[in-house]
């Protein structure tokens, strides 16, 4: 079958830190690498260097660290260096300067049969034009990353067929590549990787070649089944809603550096640098900001044994027209009014009838969710722990200026550097009498977005 | 203005081939022996055969080849059936036999050399470079200028024949070979390589599996310049259909010429379905049949 002997599986599956480090990786492909990697070091740009020495720079000087269980997406525009990148990854691209460590394990260092073992433990790929063998059917080229290593006959066929209803694709073991559609060569590719059973998954603008249809449902089977097997995900993107969706982390590239490295959220809110901020400005941000990015602290709110009098008082002083009410473990009661509040100013205590019931979000919410769901069930809306204790508000100010600053851009904020999800400047404290208003906190005050950094 | 001595070029070529003729003459004896049991066995094997069971046999495997399923086939299967009849017919039988064991053995021959060389040229730029002006040279050097030398190293007969036969049909199949293998998608390659494929793997699981389409049409391009090779090599006594169509222009025998040439085509024209429909036959696997 093959000229070497079959790669005996037992002592290869030792226990790799799945982790990807890259330190001050550089890749220059042609001849005059030195003279080149000078001139980058100058902060030449790539285009530039071409001209001078006539080499193409991949990627300059990229330092990363990739975690175990990441779904990492590398994004930039063609020709930034991204396809590069990833194929350091595994080194087939050998890195001009620089070392790339699989878990404890020197990837540039290793003698060619080492790296053959590490390709074949490690590491599954999943290719833009999917890279399928056409003179095998699906189920043969499912086995043959398994049939590379020389795992035998019956055992291969076994993981290939799981790999294969993994992806959804049972029913077409014996159909051929040309005879499926883009979607459904991809989720074959996807399970070749996927039968390896790989502790690192590649994928190289996996998704670009389908339609916008097809691409969102193998997102959606790809974050399953990320989420099932805790495989550690490099994707190479240049579809920031796709960056957005599938990414726990994402590293922009321009010209072979490396820009930012961050959350989508991170990087929608403060993007580095003007290329960056161009990148994101076509961003959908109701799919990637949540309940948690927007809302206000709440920190002007109403108890029950209140008096009406000391709440006319609080009304007054913070501007609202309206208080939210907790309990004493700030469980939300429910939302009173101005008007009610009025009516009841010669009662002792507030009467828990008079309360309308809020409806409570969930920190994670995304803010598309919430504009939909404040429609219907009106507004404002506490935002609760697990626990059901308030965090804070949103309410349709917070909504609308959430949703502004995705038209505005951030155009702005990149120019200053602060972050944008705040209050916009121009949301008056007092929103429109028309509105049932917002019992929320002053808008005036800053807040305290948690950012997972 | 005073003139330049020719440069002895035609000197130093016949030199060097009387060295080589003497120093080397047992090489070449064993060479030439290995060869001619080579072809004498295939020539006894098919001759062995008897001529209407031959015909059968080489009909149906042009409809299998072709595919039963299809029309085509049939004509083929057709084809060969009557074509071969006629050569039997006009008594040609024998000749054809010979014709075609020369044309298969130096087709093997084409096959162990230029295979190998169609894959070393396409992976290593050093090899191609290398190659490159040799093949210009075998596929443009008028083949009677080396069927001197193939007379002088082998003696008459078939062996030179089929000598000279590899020679002239080697190029196409190591060009083609070369340009399928380099032709495989990049990210083919790029896929056997991150599953960890050794160079073995990547060659013959991925590049020569793809590339066989480009190789099956080297194969066929290569006997087909084998048998325009025919009526040459009967000039040095390899025999054959050659050997008909050479008898018929000495004696001005047109009829003679003509009926050893239509036997030629006919026999090109079957081998020539033959390896296309098996190479395309190839291509389409996969699509439905």
């Amino acid at each position: 079958m093959s000229s070497e002997a079959p790669m005996p599986t037992d002592s290869s599956h030792q226990a790799l830190a799945p982790k990807i480090r890259l330190e001050k990786v550089s890749k220059i492909f042609g001849r005059h690498a030195d003279q080149a990697l000078d001139l980058l070091a100058q902060g030449l740009d790539k285009k530039t260097v071409q001209e001078r020495t006539g080499v193409v720079v991949g990627v300059y000087d990229i330092s990363l660290e990739i975690a175990e269980g990441e779904i990492f997406v590398i994004m930039g525009l063609s020709g930034c260096g991204k396809s590069t990148l990833l194929r350091l990854i595994n080194r087939l691209h050998e890195p001009t300067t620089g070392k790339v460590f699989i878990g404890e394990e020197d990837i540039t260092a290793m003698r060619a049969r080492e790296l053959r073992r590490l390709r074949r433990n490690a590491f599954g790929m999943v290719f833009q034009s999917f890279a399928l063998l056409p003179h095998r059917n699906v189920l043969s080229n499912v086995e043959f990353g398994l049939e590379l290593h020389g795992v035998a006959r019956q055992a291969r066929r076994e993981r290939a067929q799981q790999a294969i209803e993994t992806v959804g694709l049972s029913g077409y073991e014996h159909k051929y590549p040309d005879e499926l559609s883009g979607g459904m060569q991809q989720r074959v590719g996807l399970a070749r990787a996927l039968a390896v059973d790989p502790q690192i998954l590649l994928m190289d603008e996996a998704f670009s070649a389908l339609d916008p249809l097809i691409r969102g449902q193998l997102q959606d089977d790809l974050i399953a089944i990320q989420e099932r097997m805790g495989t550690t995900v490099v994707f190479v993107s240049h579809d920031l809603d796709e960056a957005i969706k599938i990414g726990t982390r994402i590293a922009i590239l321009r010209d072979g550096r490396l820009v930012q490295v961050g959350t989508p959220q991170e990087i929608l809110a403060a993007p580095a640098d003007d290329y960056v901020s161009a990148f994101v400005r076509g961003a959908d941000r109701t799919k990637v900001l949540t309940a948690a990015d927007v809302m206000l602290p709440l920190h002007t709110f109403a108890h029950l044994r209140d008096s009406p009098r000391a709440l006319l008082r609080k009304m007054q002083h913070s501007g609202f027209s309206g208080l939210i009410v907790l309990d004493n473990q700030r469980h939300p009661l429910g939302y009173v009014e101005l008007r009610q509040v009025i009516e009841m100013r010669d009662q002792t205590r507030l009467e828990r009838s008079a309360l309308r019931p809020l409806p409570c979000a969930t920190p994670e919410e995304p803010l598309s969710e919430l504009i939909r769901r404040s429609n219907v069930e009106g507004s404002p809306m506490v935002v609760c722990d697990t626990k059901g204790r308030a965090i804070g508000v949103i309410d349709k100010t917070t909504l609308l200026a959430a949703l502004a600053q995705q038209g505005e851009t951030d155009e702005s904020t990149a120019a200053t550097g602060e972050q944008t999800a705040e209050q916009p400047a121009c949301a008056p404290p007092t929103p429109p009498a028309s509105e049932r208003n917002p019992s929320s906190e002053e808008s005036q005050v800053p807040v305290e977005r948690e950012d997972k950094s | 203005m005073k003139e330049f001595a020719p440069i002895p070029l035609g000197e130093w070529v016949s030199d060097g081939i009387d060295r080589l003729t003497r120093e080397y003459a047992t090489a070449f004896d064993s060479i030439s022996f290995v060869i001619y049991e080579l072809i004498d066995a295939l020539k006894s094997g098919l001759h062995a055969i008897p001529a209407p069971w031959f015909i059968v046999l080489l009909s149906l495997l042009a409809v299998l080849a072709a595919g039963w399923r299809r029309p085509g086939g049939w004509g083929l299967g057709l084809f060969t059936l009557v074509g071969l009849g006629l050569v039997w017919n006009l008594r040609l039988w024998d000749d054809l036999i010979t014709t075609l064991s020369l044309v298969l053995a130096s087709e093997a021959l084409v096959l162990l050399v230029g295979i190998p060389l169609g894959i070393a040229s396409a992976k290593s730029a050093m090899v191609e470079r290398i190659l490159r002006p040799v093949l210009d040279v075998m596929q443009t050097m008028p083949a009677f200028v080396y069927l001197v030398p193939a007379v002088i190293f082998f003696g008459l007969g078939l062996v030179p024949g089929v000598i000279s036969t590899t020679i002239f049909a080697l190029p196409p199949l190591i060009r083609l070979t070369s340009l399928g293998i380099r032709q495989v998608p990049r990210e083919l390659v790029e896929a056997a390589l991150a599953f960890g494929a050794t160079w073995w793997q990547l060659l013959t699981k991925v590049q020569v599996p793809v590339a066989l389409p480009a190789i099956m049409a080297g194969v066929n391009q290569s006997i087909m310049l084998g048998l325009s090779m025919v009526v040459i090599a009967a000039m040095i006594g390899a025999g054959g259909l050659g050997n008909v169509v050479l008898e018929g222009i000495t004696q001005l025998d047109v009829g003679k010429g003509f009926v050893g040439g239509l036997a030629v085509v006919i026999l090109a024209i079957v081998l020539d379905r033959i390896t296309q429909s098996m190479g395309k036959i190839y291509q389409q696997k996969g699509k439905p049949r």
